[in-house]
């Protein structure tokens, strides 16, 4: 039996309530599950015969101002990676604007910190849990998301000899 | 007042040996470090972000400005992505064309790599040296791109231009005086009793830990897993090659350079065969609307201009989804990430940077050790602030 069948089995036998659909998108399996039910999925899919032991990266989508918003306006990725049938699948959360909050995964993954954190600092999804979540690329004294949408894409006069005493000029 | 037991020590922003803007807040008891916190986002330019504004074909340069070392690996990435995602098979001599470049990019930044790492442990000469002969790779990049480090070489479905005349040429004199080389550098270090005496057990993981902290690359391999994505996984072609996955066994700084130094011997094997078996046939591939026509059509027939000025003003629209597409760059598994929402332009770009979260883990390679040991650790993770930041 090919691996992508043991993952869609595995999941639907055990955790056929937290599935809300699979899609084979070019050839990438992928589950969008329940925000609730992340973690008990993980941690089974880590000690069971798939061998989920390596989460190769954490991201995030916002779907502002794409009909796609009505189903949550955030999207968490999950990319996890077996290395014992060197199979790639992934998961996908829906999280609503209002409470963009998340089970941490560090208790599983230490490799999950760093990325927790990113997706927090760039997109502003709360990974609840988490052992320190800050801020690890963007200024301290930004403030916003910088990766969502709605936050625009501006572009700062540099300052020279010439114009250094004028006030910094933010072009939109 | 209590009396202080530790110090904290602030290690950067420009200190020499973190390779870049790296900040390492040491908290030391004596000599020993009880906690290491790597601070970064001093080079934030935000290319995710700015890749999400252009056209397919405009992100192709924010590409090599992140791991600049190897511009080619990061370009191969993200063409792979959007071929993917528009579902191109690109001509066979591109696919042996792409294999042979990255791979002399892997070489050239394992040259880099191990020239600053000796330089942070004390062997200063082996900068000069490898310098030396990565200049012979970059002039193939500037032949092939006509510049020398942002080569931005790779197109979505192909390549820019037909490789130069004489790429095979000086291909044949890299493949010649490498080989060379290397065995000065073993001289110089493989046995070289400072050197081991400062590499190895040092800077050590275990292959679960390896694992369980997203490690990839020589970082994983070092520790004895034998994962190799172009082995895992292959693309580009890698299939047909004949080539050995590296491993090493203790996991430390030392075992990391011996596989590094395999690594490069193998990627001369893959350029050799890659030379030897380059297929001929065109160097894009024929998908109007979405591939740029060669440049010679452009001149000469209509319909190719019509559609080179169409891609260029207002690029092709991609259909609706989510692709990811990883590499093995010399650093790690790079992969790209593209959602589409249907419109011209990715809706989100995700780089899965392996600098980034190889360096995630240095807190768990020097805690307990040595503070002179947080140099070797830094260098032997072979980071890159342009990609940790982006």
């Amino acid at each position: 039996m090919d691996i992508r069948q043991q993952v869609r089995d595995f999941l639907t036998q055990r955790f056929a309530n937290v599935i809300v659909s699979e899609d084979n998108f070019r050839d990438q399996q992928s589950f969008t599950i329940r925000v609730d039910g992340l973690f008990d999925l993980c941690q089974a899919l880590y000690d069971s015969d798939l061998d989920i032991k390596y989460l190769a990266d954490i991201t995030s989508v916002d779907w502002y101002g794409d009909t796609e918003e009505a189903n949550g306006r955030f999207q968490v990725i999950y990319n996890l990676y077996s290395l014992k049938f060197q199979y790639r699948f992934f998961l996908k959360v829906r999280l609503p604007a209002d409470k963009p909050e998340i089970q941490s995964l560090t208790p599983l993954w230490n490799g999950a910190n760093w990325l927790e954190r990113e997706v927090w600092d760039l997109m502003g999804i709360v990974f609840i849990g988490h052992p320190d979540l800050t801020k690890i690329l963007t200024p301290d004294d930004l403030e916003g998301h910088p990766l969502r949408r709605d936050f625009p894409l501006t572009y700062e006069v540099p300052q020279f000899s010439w114009n250094k005493d004028a006030p910094p000029e933010v072009i939109k | 007042m209590p009396e202080a037991k530790t110090v904290t020590l602030n290690m950067g922003p420009q200190h020499p040996s973190t390779h870049g803007v790296l900040r390492v807040e040491v908290e030391l008891d004596g000599e020993t470090v009880v906690k290491a916190r790597p601070v970064i986002g001093y080079l934030h330019t935000g290319i995710e972000k700015t890749m999400e504004s252009k056209l397919y074909y405009k992100a192709i340069p924010c590409t090599d400005r992140m791991d600049y070392l190897a511009p080619m690996s990061n370009n191969l990435g993200f063409c792979l992505a959007v071929e993917k995602l528009m579902e191109i098979e690109v001509p066979e001599k591109v696919k042996w064309a792409r294999v042979c470049l990255t791979e002399l990019t892997r070489i050239a930044s394992h040259l880099v790599w191990l020239g600053t790492h000796a330089l942070d442990i004390g062997a200063m000469s082996m900068l000069l040296y490898t310098f030396r002969e990565r200049e012979l790779i970059i002039d193939v990049y500037e032949a092939c791109a006509g510049q020398r480090m942002m080569s931005t070489y790779f197109r979505i479905g192909g390549l820019a231009h037909e490789l130069p005349r004489d790429f095979e040429k000086k291909i044949r004199t890299i493949l010649k005086v490498i080989p060379e080389r290397m065995k000065d550098y073993e001289a110089l270090l493989t046995n070289n009793q400072i050197f081991i005496n400062r590499t190895k057990g040092v800077a050590v993981i275990s292959a679960d830990d390896a694992i369980n902290w997203s490690l990839s690359g020589p970082m994983l391999r070092g520790s004895g897993v034998k994962h190799d994505l172009r082995k895992a996984n292959p693309y580009s072609a890698y299939e047909k090659f004949d080539f050995e996955i590296a491993t090493g066994t203790n996991g430390d700084a030392y075992d990391r350079y011996l596989l590094r130094l395999k690594e490069i011997r193998q990627s001369l094997r893959i350029v050799q065969q890659a030379l030897d078996g380059m297929p001929e046939g065109p160097y894009r591939a024929h998908v109007p609307g979405v591939v740029l026509p060669p440049k010679e059509d452009v001149l000469h027939k209509m319909e190719s201009m019509i559609f080179h000025f169409k891609i260029i003003t207002e690029g092709f629209k991609a259909p609706k989804g989510q692709v990811y597409q990883a590499i093995e760059a010399p650093k790690g598994e790079l992969g790209f990430f593209i959602s589409s929402d249907g419109s011209n332009k990715p809706n989100r770009v995700r780089v899965r940077p392996p600098s980034f979260i190889n360096l995630a883990a240095l807190p768990a390679l020097v805690e307990g050790r040595l503070f002179a040991d947080v140099v070797v650790a830094i260098g032997s993770i072979d980071i890159v602030l342009g990609e940790v930041d982006r």
